[in-house]
């Protein structure tokens, strides 16, 4: 418990220290065993000990983003999970994807969820989406050295931006590297092993002003191209009745699509394909 | 040979009390009560310097005093908040807990140091039911109350108290519960003990939705905060998702544009070092 460092059972003076409004910088202070980056590896790779998560598709639509990812983990040649999410809200208007070390991922994301709302809460304000952009690069430069063993974890990140410069693309798409590069994509973007056949087919089907309705259908169209010749992708469980993680983030908030949604237009992609394989 | 100053530790104590009370008296009050549909948080605030704001998803902050003591403290529970709920689970962190590292800190530094912190707090959590609400204030000297559903702070809390006493109804709805927490505001400070009239201007206004999933914490400014005291309903609410929906201010909208010393000036008091009556170092 954090309360319990001092013997007076009084918080720690890094608690009530003016600081900075970074809850990354404050726990690298009062708890850095906690952050990620600064855990010490065995040496060699360790790339095969932990499942692994694949592709995750982001459009920019007229009325923000649409991010949708497919459900399996994998572990070498094993599925290691059929229905993890690796799609979540960053903040009530940003979404994040993770693809990589599954483990490192979901840790990543959760730090970075506690990163916007602390500062949100700290400052009364929130940052703008490049700000937010700016952080979570700066958390995946803080992983490169577990990266460099086979740990490494890549982000794609999306949201609406409140205050844009060119008010007709408000839904921004973000895509780092594994050394923290952080690069703005225009459109539409994936990541993950299935990326290639995602990009190749969101490539010849995108349009700019997309609506949101047709944009979903769009990422799921990709992310049935990806399962198709990607081995680490699944694609829509039609037995098992997982189908992928649909989220929405617009001028009123971030939604995650219902199950029923989803069913619906999951299993019109699929009929679609019966009928023309190509798409 | 010369004497040796000598104060016995009761006087010692005395005087930190009051002290630390002068200075809570000299600042606006602030009131928290529970209502049908959550915890309402009212504090009498001119300035956009927060008095009141959000800890964590089902816990408010409100406090009195001094604006660098109480924001540090406020800091200070955000990210206890945000850690215990990192390092377990969102569910983990109580209102309870923060309220017991806040008398701990509290209760140290006024023991420990020349001068106590000039605050009182109040941390509010809300439950499923008005029963279920929990008020707890902590004061100067490390003391916490569990407060019976209401609660008035500053320096007239005592007859601000009396009213809330008087009519506080766990089942009123929320302007209901908004005129009785103005009303409590108003009964003091007005000339020859007559009540006041308190703006939309004049209010620092925030509720936790007891209805909301996630982030319960929602500010009532503005408009809608005119509406709502003239007995209007609140505004329409929009169903969101778990991350929260804060309404986020465009940026730089909401940074202040008053200094916290800035406003001390302003009293009649000729004296900067002797603050106005009625101003504090919160700039209220």
């Amino acid at each position: 418990m954090a309360a319990g460092f001092d013997p007076s059972g009084r918080l720690p003076d890094v608690f009530t220290n003016a600081g900075t409004s970074s809850f990354t910088q404050f726990l690298s202070l009062a708890a850095p065993e906690m952050l990620p980056g600064r855990r010490p590896l065995p040496p060699g790779l360790s790339a095969d000990i932990a499942p692994h998560g694949t592709t995750i598709v982001a459009i920019a639509t007229a009325e923000g983003v649409v991010m949708a990812g497919d459900r399996r983990a994998t572990m070498g040649n094993l599925i290691a999970s059929r229905d993890i999410e690796k799609v979540h809200p960053a903040d009530a208007y940003s979404l994040i994807g993770i693809a990589g070390t599954a483990g490192i991922g979901i840790e990543l994301m959760r730090l970075f969820q506690v990163e916007l709302e602390h500062y949100e809460k700290i400052e009364g304000a929130m940052l703008s989406l490049d700000g937010k952009a700016n952080r979570l690069a700066a958390m995946v430069r803080g992983n490169l050295g577990a990266a460099m063993q086979g740990l490494a974890v890549v982000p794609l990140f999306a949201g609406f931006d409140l205050s844009p410069s060119d008010p007709s693309r408000a839904g921004r798409i973000f895509s780092f590297d594994v050394a923290g590069g952080l690069y703005e994509e225009t459109g539409y973007d994936a990541i993950g092993s299935g990326s290639l056949f995602a990009k190749s087919a969101l490539k010849k089907k995108y349009r700019a002003g997309v609506s949101t309705q047709d944009a979903v259908r769009l990422a799921v169209e990709a992310l049935y191209d990806a399962a198709d010749d990607d081995t680490a992708t699944g694609g829509p469980d039609l037995t098992r009745k997982i189908y992928p993680v649909v989220m929405t983030a617009t001028a009123d908030s971030t939604h995650r699509l219902t199950e029923a949604e989803i069913n619906a237009v999951a299993e019109q992609v699929v009929a679609g394909r019966m009928e023309n394989p190509g798409g | 040979m010369a004497m040796q100053f000598y104060a016995s530790p009761e006087q010692v104590q005395r005087d930190r009390s009051e002290y630390a009370r002068k200075g809570i008296a000299r600042g606006r009050s602030a009131v928290v009560l529970t209502y049908e549909g959550g915890v309402l948080l009212v504090a009498e605030n001119l300035t956009s310097l927060r008095k009141i704001s959000e800890l964590y998803d089902r816990i408010g902050f409100a406090a009195v005093g001094r604006y660098n003591e109480f924001e540090s403290l406020r800091r200070a529970g955000v990210r206890m908040a945000d850690l215990n709920g990192l390092a377990y689970d969102r569910r983990d962190v109580t209102g309870r807990a923060l309220a017991n590292a806040y008398t701990q800190t509290l209760g140290a530094i006024f023991s420990e140091t020349q001068k106590p912190y000039e605050v009182e707090i109040c941390v509010a959590q809300v439950g499923t039911s008005p029963e279920s609400d929990e008020l707890y204030r902590i004061t100067y000297d490390g003391s916490v109350q569990d407060e019976p559903g209401f609660m008035a702070m500053g320096g007239s809390a005592e007859a601000i108290s009396t009213v809330l006493k008087s009519r506080h109804d766990v089942a009123a709805d929320l302007a209901t519960a908004l005129a009785l927490a103005v009303e409590g505001l108003a009964s003091v400070g007005g000339e020859n003990g007559t009540p006041r009239t308190l703006g939309a201007s004049q209010l620092e206004v925030a509720v936790l939705d007891r209805n909301r999933k996630g982030r319960t914490f929602r500010r009532i400014a503005g408009a809608a905060l005119t509406t709502l005291l003239e007995g209007g309903k609140d505004e329409p609410e929009k169903e969101v998702g778990e991350a929260g929906d804060v309404a986020p201010p465009a940026p730089g909208e909401d940074k202040p544009t008053v200094s916290a010393a800035s406003v001390d000036l302003e009293g009649k008091n000729e004296d900067p070092a002797e603050p106005a009556d009625d101003t504090n170092g919160d700039g209220s």
